[in-house]
């Protein structure tokens, strides 16, 4: 075998030229490829005790499919990472691995860490284009589980469980499957066909799919154990967007992120003949300083803002989107305007003339500095206003991208489910909920999070929902 | 996909129509509404549910054509399919305990009024009727109004059929020298507001319908917000999940008639970009 790769680095990421990026909606990072990929591998020293897999969510074997490059074995190394995850292409894209596996690379110590990351988006892509073997299923055991919703926990737990034999049914509200993945994170930095083939991969193995129904109103979950299913995952996701409740947030113009990214993804308004409006153009403030915040900020430059503010409220430090989507964001021109709090939004007015159609649309949005005081109950300083520091800045669109509140419609309906005071599903370590055999995870429990923690809580549920099928 | 299984032109601009849908057929209450797409390309649109046959597993749609979706809409035929049709979503109009209701429908509104005045009647309350529209050829479900209702006003804004004048007009009326449990009125915000106006120096409950813009309509976007004041606070809810119906009083109509608008150009555009496409298919 050849020698480990000691450079210091990890081998850089070929991206889009920033300013050609910023007007398309082409994915932002190309990936490695097969050079390399067995370069990076090679960066990899196999410790014993893999650090790596104990920062991993899902714990993937992730020496173990390193190896695997480095050998020129990309199958196997697909077959090692399907083991443990049921979307490698989405993960390889979307997980923080700087703060999973990759800050407890041994190489990061002196350097930058292995990109893992990177290895597992290579090696996800590798495999979607050049093979159809499906991960291994045991036989079909005759137990039957609904999982309710396809985000990411809800793909994780079906895909789980038709490994272990179950046949699952999966329920979703909308027209198409993928949850967040579809609506929420936009194309160029998911490609919504990664997620159909990873959909579709599930399929293949035996899950089934049924879009159009809303559990809680279509069917309710007392219902799906009349139907003979004998547990129940649910994995609906965060609910309805949060608003800051100052003046000005009915005018036309102010958006939440989901509206606006949904109106872009799901419904496809980034393309040029959409049936779904969107406004495109303009100066743009998108308020937040989430992953969500980016993704907003981002798709407005595409969709052809002339000018696009991130305003948050506290420091660069305190910002918790992921780095490398700040990077991203800045290079493709987006202004942060840090320690900046809304308080107003200012609509147009024609006093001449009621009937003008640019009536109550937005105009401004009116600000004040803040600065950090003492720390809060999380650590975090927080921010407090500078008295008189208040300004305005001329806009034509505000997107609210400040979190959500959990969806009331499966709590409403299902007697003995009970959620704590903001409303998230109360679940034990392994997923379970207060109603016996449904199981729950991801954003429904807590709150707006990531992509890989709610995977990761879809994975533990299904070993959870096994295990309490085969003692029951 | 989802079958047309009957179709009807109720008036030159109002199609009601059938659609196959047996889970939704089995939920759906008076008051609730559903979200369909035409085709793999289409909008997501809310249209409230205007009746179902809970046996047969259909659920009744009643629609203007007012735009590019539901003009494509009015050109499927009987046997052929819609992509999508989800719900019943929202919650159903409250109807326990009333025994006296004046319903107030305005034009495509009907279609909505129509299966809440049924429900009442099914109930044994005493079921008033109002429904307006602007001239005689736009004058629909007449006579399923008059077969649910004790009472039935129709008035047309040119009086070329019925009373001529608007409903708040017999409204007005009525509430002079009667008294009801509840007036719930269903139209344009425009004539809703109005009503509401003529019923709140009564203090008799008004309801209202409300149908904003939406996308997913499952309590996901957000985009159906309104404004409620309540008690002197303004409260922002979403029709999707806290409505489509919501305590008059406390409505932002202004606000709402507003919101409506923030597409309109774009509607006009799409829509007419609609109308040509049909039009080069007849060619």
């Amino acid at each position: 075998m050849a020698k480990f790769n000691m450079n210091p680095t990890k081998n850089a990421m070929p991206t889009q030229d920033a300013l050609v990026r910023a007007r398309n909606f082409g994915e932002v990072a190309l990936g490695y490829d097969e050079a390399t990929a067995m370069d990076e591998a090679l960066r990899c020293l196999n410790c014993k005790n893999m650090p790596c897999v104990s920062g991993c969510p899902v714990n993937i074997h992730i020496p173990e499919f390193i190896s695997k490059i480095k050998e020129g074995d990309f199958e196997a190394a697909y077959q090692i990472i399907a083991k443990s995850s049921t979307l490698p292409a989405v993960c390889g894209r979307v997980c923080p691995q700087e703060t999973q596996c990759e800050q407890l690379c041994v190489r990061g110590i002196k350097g930058e860490p292995v990109g893992i990351g990177r290895l597992e988006r290579f090696v996800a892509d590798w495999h979607n284009s050049h093979s159809d073997e499906l991960p291994e299923c045991a036989a079909p055991n005759g137990h039957k589980v609904a999982v309710v919703g396809s985000g990411p926990s809800g793909l994780t737990c079906a895909g789980d469980l038709a490994k272990l034999g179950y046949s699952v049914t999966v329920y979703e509200a909308l027209h198409t499957a993928g949850g967040v993945l579809v609506y929420g994170i936009p194309e160029f930095r998911l490609p919504k066909a990664i997620v159909k083939k990873e959909v579709d991969t599930l399929e293949k193995m035996g899950v089934k799919l049924v879009t159009n129904v809303i559990i809680g109103k279509t069917l309710t979950v007392d219902e799906l154990f009349d139907m003979g299913y004998e547990a129940v995952f649910i994995g609906s996701g965060a609910g309805l967007p949060n608003f800051m409740g100052i003046p000005g947030e009915g005018l036309k113009g102010v958006y939440s992120a989901n509206e606006y990214l949904t109106r872009s993804n799901l419904m496809k308004a980034y393309l040029d003949n959409p049936e779904t409006p969107i406004m495109k153009g303009g100066k743009v403030a998108v308020v937040g300083g989430g992953n969500v915040a980016m993704d907003a900020a981002r798709t407005a430059l595409r969709l052809g803002a002339e000018k696009v503010y991130i305003v948050y409220r506290r420091s660069m430090t305190e910002l918790p989107a992921r780095r490398e989507e700040v990077e991203h964001a800045e290079e493709e021109g987006i202004e942060f305007r840090l320690l900046c709090n809304p308080i107003e939004i200012l609509g147009y007015n024609n006093p001449d003339n009621p009937r003008d159609e640019r009536n109550g649309s937005v105009q401004a949005i009116r600000c004040i500095r803040m600065e950090l005081g003492e720390p809060d109950e999380r650590g975090r300083r927080r921010p407090v206003e500078v008295a008189g520091s208040e300004f305005t800045l001329d806009v034509d669109a505000v997107i609210m991208a400040i979190g959500t509140s959990p969806n009331p419609l499966i709590k409403s309906t299902t007697e003995g489910l009970e959620v704590n005071r903001w409303g998230g599903i109360i679940v034990t370590e392994d997923g379970a909920t207060t109603k016996a055999g449904v199981y729950a995870g991801g954003d429904a429990v807590t709150g707006a999070a990531t992509v890989i923690s709610a995977m990761g809580a879809g994975k533990v549920a299904a070993k959870a929902i096994d295990e309490y099928l085969k003692n029951k | 996909m989802y079958r047309i299984v009957y179709k009807k032109q109720l008036n030159p601009t109002v199609v009601m129509m059938d659609i196959e849908a047996p889970l939704v057929a089995k939920k759906a209450q008076a008051g609730q509404f559903i979200i369909l797409r035409v085709d793999e390309e289409g909008e997501r649109i809310p249209l409230t549910v205007a009746g179902y046959d809970r046996n047969a597993g259909t659920v009744k749609i009643i629609f203007q054509i007012v735009g590019a979706t539901t003009k494509k809409l009015s050109e499927k035929q009987k046997g052929e399919y819609i992509q999508d049709f989800a719900g019943p979503l929202g919650v159903p109009t409250h109807l326990d305990g009333l025994e006296n209701v004046c319903i107030v429908g305005g034009g495509v509104g009907c279609a909505i009024a129509l299966p809440v005045a049924q429900a009442l009647k099914e109930k044994g309350a005493r079921v008033t009727s109002i429904i307006g529209f602007r001239s005689s050829d736009l004058v629909i479900l007449e006579d399923e109004f008059r077969a649910c209702s004790d009472e039935l006003v129709v008035m047309t804004d040119d009086g070329s059929y019925g009373r001529q004048g608007n409903v708040t007009l017999p409204l007005k009326e009525m509430l002079a020298e009667r008294k009801f449990d509840k007036v719930i009125t269903i139209g344009p915000l425009i004539m809703m507001k109005f009503i509401v106006e003529a019923v709140r120096p009564t203090g008799i409950p008004c309801d209202v319908s409300m149908n904003p813009i939406m996308i997913d309509g499952t309590g996901m976007c957000g985009g159906c917000r309104l404004t409620l004041n309540v008690d002197g606070k303004r409260v922002t809810k979403f029709a999707c999940v806290d409505g489509p119906d919501f305590n008059g009083y406390q409505v932002d109509f202004d606000e709402a008639m507003m919101r409506g608008g923030a597409y309109r150009s774009f509607e006009r555009h799409a829509y007419e970009a609609t109308c040509n496409l049909f039009k080069k298919g007849e060619n």
